[in-house]
């Protein structure tokens, strides 16, 4: 689902650059529950921003769902992510003035959906968070795990291929943070590779597979919880 | 751009932002008012200017005769010339077909009496036309007709001034007799004269009556005339020079000689009235364009500002799949449409202002105010195009930031 090899990013900082990832290889197949870990400034956001299209790589090649990556135009990466990739992230990033159900339905105005067809989509996808009587309240009428379950139903209401969740359950607390990671376990359940960032140990743990990233390159990749999954 | 979703996003954008909206509607609907009153007052004090030359009518002429100032094919110079009925119906022969109205002018200085009340007025002989030459308006009994004219009636259509001089107040003077120069007139109507309290001095006779009556003769003092309204200004001034040289050659007078017979042409004063409107025209002009830049400055500002302010906005969007080109659609249209509305309503209320100011600006001289829609319509389509450039430049600059920038923006 996604392969990158041998992948670099830096940043311009003035006259100097700030080497942030220093050539990273990393498979990820269909379906599975990753995590990413590092401290701040390891590098991770920036993965993720560029596994999410969000950002470009430097070096190295990056295929998403076997389609290579490369000198995308932004409105090629809009399609793709709209296509492929659903987000979800720290700060929830829900548009204030849309109540949960629209916020639900905007990545499939962008794919061209109608209106009663991505309505009906939404308020389908709010019911499988838990959210349906919800829809009609605005972001600032709903408690921060209740966003996040918005983002969340929002990140999968455009079918995509991955779930990237950014520190998904950083503005929460632990028990909102459980249920949020017990939404995210069930939809990989079912399928879904999810691919999430965090600094968290006890988050990380509840995925299948754990990435440690440390000063731009990875220093363990290591498969754990096979049983609690079986 | 008929896309009934991206009108639909675009609504409830404005709708949910009212304050934003309202305050980038403002800026438009202001500067649309201010160019609306500002050029309606220049406009009434163009509409001023050209009253002070428009106490008669534009389309003029008065043809005098004088002494002549050369010697001439054996005649002396400082001869009197004369007009007389015959020069009139040269005129009309020669002429008529440029000329819509020719009158006969003679006059006189004469004691009016009524009662006990009694002073020195100017008699004037004319032909009916004159009331559409001094633009005099009968508002009590009627001017002097044709009819009058045929009849060589002892008929007088007096001044507003004279009449509230010689009658007590209260008594109308139409249909009572005044003593003229020991001769009894019938006053047949009173009229008022833009020219004002002199010219509603005047008192006017038939020119049949005056010319038998004052001389038995057929004496002309001078020649008024109404040319075509439709000759341009210099066909105009040709006109009344021909005039001349042909009255001059039928007076044996030399064509050099620029006393004997003198013609004022209006259409030479409105050639130069017309200049000094042109001045007036440019400063309105430069005042509105000056408006009209703070408008489209306003609306630049107000561009910028909305789309800093829903630049995470936007990049949240653009994460969930909105392409460079939708959001820069987005922000145009929704410029476009508050730009509208907005001119649209400042032109209303400016239309309306400059109308309710129009009575009370004539109290200060400013007379008439009054717009151009035309040119109204257009100031508001300019600032709907500089609003949508004005959107355009900063919509494409946030459509082209990564989405990753945007959303990092708190």
């Amino acid at each position: 689902m996604i392969e990158i090899k041998n992948l670099h990013k830096s940043y311009p900082m003035g006259k100097d650059s700030l080497h942030v990832l220093k050539g990273l290889d990393l498979h990820i197949k269909e379906g599975e529950f990753v995590s990413i870990m590092g401290s701040s400034g390891s590098g991770k956001s920036t993965l993720l921003n560029i596994v999410g299209l969000l950002d470009e790589h430097d070096e190295g090649e990056y295929f998403l769902n076997g389609q290579k990556i490369e000198k995308l135009d932004e409105k090629k990466a809009a399609v793709l992510r709209n296509k492929f990739l659903g987000f979800v992230f720290q700060s929830f990033n829900l548009i204030s003035y849309k109540n949960a159900l629209e916020n639900v339905a905007l990545p499939l105005y962008y794919r061209g959906t109608s209106r009663k067809e991505r309505l009906k989509t939404a308020m389908e996808y709010l019911d499988k968070v838990g959210l349906k009587d919800w829809a009609k309240h605005l972001p600032s009428e709903l408690s921060g795990g209740q966003k996040q379950r918005v983002a969340i139903a929002r990140a999968l209401v455009s079918r995509p291929k991955v779930v990237l969740a950014d520190e998904p359950t950083g503005a929460l607390d632990s028990t909102t943070s459980d249920s949020v990671m017990d939404l995210l376990k069930e939809i990989n359940r079912e399928g879904m590779t999810v691919f999430v960032i965090t600094h968290e140990e006890e988050i990380a743990e509840q995925t299948d597979r754990i990435v440690r990233l440390k000063d731009g390159v990875i220093i363990s990749d290591e498969k754990v919880n096979k049983n609690v999954k079986a | 751009m008929f896309d009934i979703d991206r009108w639909g996003e675009i609504f409830q954008s404005m709708s949910k932002n009212k304050l934003r909206t309202v305050l980038a509607g403002f800026t438009i609907t202001f500067a649309i008012l201010l160019f609306t009153i500002l050029l309606g007052m220049g406009n009434g004090l163009k509409n001023t200017f050209q009253t002070f030359f428009s106490r008669d009518a534009e389309n003029a002429m008065f043809i005098q005769p004088n002494r002549t100032s050369k010697a001439y094919k054996g005649y002396q110079s400082g001869r009197q010339i004369e007009f007389t009925n015959e020069d009139i119906e040269f005129v009309e022969k020669n002429y008529g077909d440029k000329i819509t109205s020719l009158i006969r002018r003679n006059r006189m200085h004469v004691d009016f009496a009524y009662k006990n009340e009694k002073d020195d007025y100017e008699l004037i002989g004319v032909d009916p036309g004159i009331q559409f030459l001094e633009m005099s308006t009968p508002f009590k009994g009627r001017f002097i007709n044709e009819l009058d004219i045929k009849k060589k009636s002892k008929v007088i259509a007096i001044g507003r001034m004279t009449e509230q001089d010689l009658f007590p107040k209260g008594i109308s003077a139409v249909g009572k007799y005044i003593n003229v120069g020991g001769l009894a007139y019938k006053v047949v109507g009173v009229f008022t004269d833009p020219g004002g309290d002199n010219e509603e001095r005047l008192n006017y006779i038939p020119i049949t009556t005056f010319q038998n009556i004052y001389g038995n003769n057929d004496d002309v003092h001078q020649i008024n005339l109404l040319y075509n309204p439709k000759l341009s200004t210099e066909q105009a001034i040709t006109l009344g020079n021909n005039l001349v040289k042909d009255l001059k050659k039928k007076h044996t007078i030399s064509p050099r000689d620029q006393r004997a017979i003198r013609n004022t042409n209006r259409a030479e004063v409105v050639q130069g009235t017309g200049q000094v409107s042109a001045g007036l025209d440019m400063g309105i002009f430069f005042i509105a364009l000056g408006t009209l830049i703070a408008g489209v400055v306003g609306i630049g500002n107000m561009m910028v500002y909305i789309v800093k302010e829903r630049t995470k906005e936007l990049g949240i969007r653009k994460a969930l799949g909105a392409t460079p080109k939708s959001i820069i659609m987005m922000i145009m249209l929704e410029a476009f449409f508050i730009t509208s509305i907005a001119g649209y309503i400042g032109l209303l209320i400016g239309t309306g202002v400059v109308k309710f100011m129009a009575p009370l600006l004539e109290e200060y001289g400013i007379m008439n105010s009054n717009v151009d829609m035309g040119i109204v319509i257009f100031a508001t389509i300019l600032l709907m195009v500089s609003g949508i450039i004005a959107g355009y430049l900063p919509a494409r600059r946030a459509a082209k930031i990564k989405p990753i920038v945007a959303l990092r923006d708190e």
